[in-house]
């Protein structure tokens, strides 16, 4: 881990709310794995004052592509920065994926911005497996299905796709799951993903998930980001240095 | 060979530098010494260690604030055991004085943590924590009674030749008060400030945004308070202050000096830019140099009111 000045070469829109930066960082896109994440600092200012954690959406050469949501100041302010300014990027940090295995078919499921992780995720796997992504959002502008592969969409308002929620799609599905040898990997909201431990657990379904906490530090020294493990423990684990993945049986989500 | 004198003392301690790493911004130092080389700092104050390991509070422990950041971690942190055991091997690889920063929830706790440390070479000195706002028993309940920060600074005093600096709360009425009481038992320095009690709601839900409603407020938006703080003990108190507060470059080291600060602590900003406490001792060398201070001591409390 290190902190680098990157170029940032193009802001993308992908929807009114959605952004994707696209920055130049090739010490950064050799060695960053997916499901690792990078600390932002937006500005030199005191205001916003602290970085934001950003999972890294894709990987392509030596560049890297960070997806967001315009949610407040330091978010608008990436998404309003220069063609060529630079952003003082932390990382990479956490642990990523664990992408190899004996599944035969990776199933991708993703909540809101969950989805961000994705496409690097399918980047790695396209040759090797099947890939199957659900994907879900309280309407069709909260479904984000930017270069995901094979994908199945669920809104709770039913506005796109399946009528519900993604857990609820994947039950819907059960059969093909079952079918092949799986593994999933997953990102959203603690709703959806406490759901889903369930639905793994009571089918036995191997699942890495990307979890979040707010976190000051990114790489352990602020403390700010504990998650309960499963396991008698007499302390947290901590979001940003045992994570962001986890395999969804060992934490309390 | 530096052209300038940085050195400073905090009783029988010198420090090569006022630059000094604060308590629950560095963790144990493992994680800080990837982007600042230790070697060069002042001093390191390590997380708070209470006698057994302590797992903190549930999250949200975080939330930021204009210019600032509020934080309830609950002195989350592996116990005197483990410390000696696990962490100290490290920190020994380095030529930093140690720090260690003590809390507990009762006297007699603060008392065995010290004892048990005090005969690790490693130690430099010890920090006791008398003011964290995030926790119920000790912490702000021992920090904003002066007869408790008294009988405290005695008791451990008793129990270590090591030089002994009390961090008071920001959270009283008079802190020269507590600096008084700390220097009249026996403390070598204190510590000004610890973070300051806040607390943020969000606006639809209408709950608080860190889980233990109130937590402690750091970062810039502080620094204000902290130097105000640092200078009613220097004009009433004659003992070494170590400034903390907001601390965001060399400048903000120089006005904690000027103030009354014999040496400074950098925490917040630990966070945001791991690599800035290096960077600012070299700029405060670069600083004496452009405007002729031999000694950087000389600073010290050379405010002009």
């Amino acid at each position: 881990m290190f902190i680098t000045n990157s170029p940032v070469e193009e802001i993308l829109e992908i929807n009114p709310q959605i952004y994707l930066l696209k920055v130049l960082s090739p010490e950064l896109t050799s060695i960053i794995k997916p499901g690792q994440f990078l600390n932002i600092r937006v500005t030199n200012r005191t205001a916003p004052l602290l970085r934001r954690p950003f999972s890294v959406c894709d990987v392509i050469g030596d560049h890297l592509y960070l997806m967001f949501n315009v949610m407040g100041e330091g978010t608008s302010m990436l998404a309003h920065k220069q063609i060529g300014s630079h952003l003082d990027i932390l990382g990479p940090l956490g642990n990523g994926f664990n992408l190899n295995g004996s599944y035969d078919t990776a199933i991708i499921v993703a909540g809101g911005l969950g989805a961000a992780p994705f496409p690097f995720v399918t980047r790695m796997l396209e040759r090797k497996k099947n890939i199957i992504s659900f994907v879900g959002g309280r309407s069709e502008h909260d479904v984000i299905t930017y270069n995901l592969k094979n994908v199945q969409i669920a809104s709770d308002d039913g506005s796109v796709g399946f009528k519900g929620n993604v857990v609820q799609l994947l039950e819907q599905n059960l059969e093909l799951l079952q079918s092949q040898k799986i593994k999933i990997f997953a990102c959203g909201p603690n709703a959806m993903l406490r759901v889903l431990k369930e639905f793994c657990l009571k089918h036995n379904f191997d699942c890495e998930v990307s979890t979040e906490c707010a976190m000051a530090c990114g790489f352990g020294i602020c403390q700010g980001c504990p998650i309960e493990s499963t396991a008698q423990s007499e302390k947290y684990l901590l979001v940003c240095k045992d994570g962001p993945v986890f395999n969804i049986k060992d934490v309390v989500i | 060979m530096s052209k300038v004198d940085l050195s400073v003392k905090i009783g029988s301690l010198t420090l090569r530098n006022p630059i000094m790493l604060a308590s629950g911004t560095v963790g144990y130092g493992n994680e800080i010494s990837e982007f600042t080389d230790l070697n060069k700092l002042g001093g390191i104050v390590t997380k708070s260690l209470s006698l057994k390991p302590r797992k903190g509070n549930p999250p949200q422990r975080i939330v930021e604030t204009p210019s600032g950041m509020l934080n309830a971690i609950g002195l989350a942190n592996v116990g005197v055991e483990a410390f000696i055991k696990e962490k100290i091997p490290f920190l020994k690889k380095y030529d930093v004085p140690l720090i260690c920063n003590i809390a507990a929830s009762t006297i007699e706790e603060y008392v065995e943590c010290t004892k048990i440390l005090t005969s690790e070479e490693t130690i430099k000195a010890f920090e006791i924590n008398v003011s964290c706002p995030n926790v119920k028993e000790g912490g702000l309940s021992f920090g904003n009674d002066l007869k408790s920060v008294a009988q405290i600074t005695e008791k451990v005093r008793a129990v270590t030749t090591k030089p002994l600096i009390m961090k008071l709360s920001p959270n009283v009425s008079y802190i020269a008060e507590f600096a008084k009481a700390a220097k009249e038992n026996g403390a070598d320095a204190v510590s000004a400030i610890n973070t300051l009690v806040g607390a943020s709601f969000n606006i639809f839900t209408r709950k608080p945004k860190i889980q233990n409603v109130t937590g402690g407020l750091s970062g810039p938006a502080i620094k204000p308070v902290a130097i105000a703080k640092v200078l009613e003990i220097s004009r009433q108190v004659e003992m070494p202050i170590i400034g903390i507060g907001g601390i965001m470059d060399w400048k903000d080291v120089v006005e904690f000096m000027i103030a009354g600060s014999t040496a400074v602590q950098i925490g917040t900003l630990n966070f945001i830019d791991p690599t800035a406490p290096g960077k600012i001792v070299n700029q405060l060398e670069e600083h004496c140099i452009k405007n002729g201070i031999e000694k950087i001591s000389a600073l010290i409390a050379s405010y002009q009111l």
